[in-house]
């Protein structure tokens, strides 16, 4: 199902580029209309220190804060999206925001280390088209989950998203079920896959492969769920309450491991990865008793 | 073999209270059906029908999407919109399908997955995603027939299967051209013209390589259950004639792998947005 959310959206990113500590420039917290400078915003991972607020980070911003330093080798950089069904409006959007953010789609994919442990990384950005799943967000996640199958690698996506991208029609929704089918022959082949729920993540992304992680972590207040808010209250005709798909919702209805802030997730997604990198058992032996 | 009637048209035809509905092709297609109840975690979705039979004497599950005529049945039916335990029923029966080697039939007409609180509580995203997961590896033949509405994630979560097939007046979309219109011109009313812009027709999604048939309804409710008696019979002699399971399970796999549509850029356009 497809939210109504991404034609609405338009943060202007201040993480657009790594800041130097001379810069100046000043940014408003959306939440609470803090003025924070945009040095030490970056600095605090783009968390107002005033209300807490998360920002939505740029795929880039997130790899630079997860994977060890220069250890991110991106992959299938060369997607980009056609317009299969000649929707109207669509191949100019498009063009439009792969120019302005400089990615041709809502998602980095590529290798990685993360506290040394080699690593598949899938990155939504929900500043392209509110990180909508079209063909090419299908597509690469397919093939970062058909690498690490081959490469017997963990993988790690950070999702967020509008949803199934309405604009490319049929060819979005089968998505959700190319991208499942890739991670669970990742599965079969007894291999981790962790996702990172960020907002937010919603519709046709929380109905595929959000939810199919061993391991499901979730940013704090973050909006996570399948229908959109306004189409729920439309049918029941009341308010929801404000904790209504939120990451604590979740955590609290048993369908996410855990809550992890911002600064924790480097660390947390380290120490479970590194939980899993012993060898598949032999045959017959019960555990692990090596060392 | 099909007609050329735009989606906007479609729609109308498809809802006609009239058009055979799963309780129909159960009573016609199937003999000796017995339904079954519950997901073994929550309760029983009325909003989708299970159960086994006998197709031409081999016994087959039966999973679908149950709408009704009256109000009365619609609104026991939640008008075919399933909740989390709806999505679980048919994935529980699906693996007991598998264990006792019968076929699954998966029969699609649905608006789409229900949206509300307890669909949320229960995690709809979850269950949906779980039937694309477990029915792509699911190790026994699976058919779908999409047979009026196909409405996204509700209707893929009952669409993952060996042999997709239409009916001819079917559609099957990623959005109700209702929700489209509201959000492309901000006018729910122009839903038709929407309809006809997101190519959901069985013609389209058979020009796309996403669906492996369209079924011919012909001039009669009876002749159009006929028809997908037979198509169902069809596909899974097709099916019969694979020469192992992994063999078929790679096929499914591929055929979903295939989709989609993109295009490779250079490294001077990567640079260059």
């Amino acid at each position: 199902m497809l939210l109504d959310l991404f034609h609405k959206t338009r943060e202007t990113s201040m993480e657009m580029k790594p800041q130097e500590e001379s810069d100046s420039r000043v940014v408003t917290c959306k939440g609470c209309g803090a003025e924070l400078k945009a040095y030490a915003y970056g600095k605090n991972l783009y968390v107002c220190p005033h209300c807490g607020r998360y920002g939505r980070l740029l795929a880039r911003t997130r790899i630079r804060q997860i994977a060890d330093k220069d250890s991110f080798e991106e992959l299938y950089a060369n997607l980009a999206p056609a317009d299969p069904i000649e929707f109207p409006g669509y191949a100019d959007k498009a063009a439009e925001l792969a120019e302005k953010l400089g990615m041709p789609d809502a998602v980095k994919t590529g290798v990685c280390r993360i506290g040394g442990v080699e690593t598949c990384l899938g990155v939504m950005d929900s500043h392209f088209m509110m990180a909508s799943m079209g063909s090419v967000v299908g597509e690469k996640l397919t093939r970062l989950f058909e690498y690490a199958t081959e490469k017997s690698l963990p993988v790690v996506i950070f999702t967020c998203s509008g949803g199934a991208r309405m604009q490319e029609g049929m060819f979005s929704l089968l998505q959700m079920a190319k991208v499942s089918a890739a991670a669970r022959r990742h599965s079969d082949a007894g291999l981790l896959y962790i996702t990172v729920l960020t907002d937010p993540t919603t519709g046709g992304v929380t109905a595929s492969f959000a939810m199919l992680g061993d391991i499901i972590l979730a940013e704090p207040r973050t909006t996570i769920g399948f229908a959109g808010r306004r189409v729920i209250e439309g049918t029941i005709g009341q308010t929801l309450p404000e904790d209504f798909q939120s990451s604590e919702f979740l955590l609290s209805h048993g369908f996410c491991d855990k809550i992890v802030p911002r600064n924790m997730l480097r660390g947390t997604l380290e120490t479970l990865l590194k939980l899993h990198r012993q060898p598949k058992p032999k045959k017959r032996q019960v555990w692990h008793n090596d060392k | 073999m099909t007609n050329n009637k735009p989606a906007s048209e479609k729609m109308r035809i498809i809802h006609d209270t009239k058009r055979p509905m799963l309780s129909d092709y159960i009573s016609d297609v199937f003999d000796d059906f017995v339904e079954l109840h519950g997901d073994r975690y929550f309760g029983d979705d009325h909003a989708i029908t299970a159960g086994i039979g006998y197709l031409n004497g081999m016994p087959v599950t039966v999973i679908g999407h149950r709408k009704g005529r009256t109000i009365e049945q619609n609104m026991d039916a939640n008008f075919g919109m399933a909740h989390p335990e709806g999505y679980r029923k048919a994935l529980r029966l699906a693996h007991q399908a598998e264990k006792f080697h019968r076929p699954v039939i998966n029969f699609v007409d649905t608006g789409g997955a229900f949206c509300g609180v307890g669909a949320e509580e229960r995690g709809q995203g979850e269950a949906i995603a779980r039937c694309l997961y477990d029915f792509i590896e699911l190790k026994t033949p699976v058919v779908s027939i999409v047979t009026g509405e196909g409405g996204s994630g509700g209707a893929l979560a009952l669409a993952v299967a060996d042999r997709v097939l239409m009916l001819e007046n079917a559609l099957y979309s990623v959005i109700s051209p209702r929700g489209c219109a509201s959000i492309l011109w901000k006018d729910p009313k122009r839903e038709a013209e929407a309809a006809d812009t997101l190519r959901i027709t069985a013609d389209d999604l058979y020009s796309f390589g996403m669906i492996e048939g369209v079924i011919p309804e012909g001039q009669s409710g009876a002749q159009l259950v006929r028809n997908v008696g037979r198509a169902i019979r069809d596909a899974l002699d097709e099916l019969a004639k694979e020469p192992d399971m992994d063999t078929m399970l790679q096929k499914r796999y591929e055929k979903f792998r295939k989709i989609g549509v993109f295009r490779q850029i250079n490294q001077e356009e990567i640079e260059g947005v």
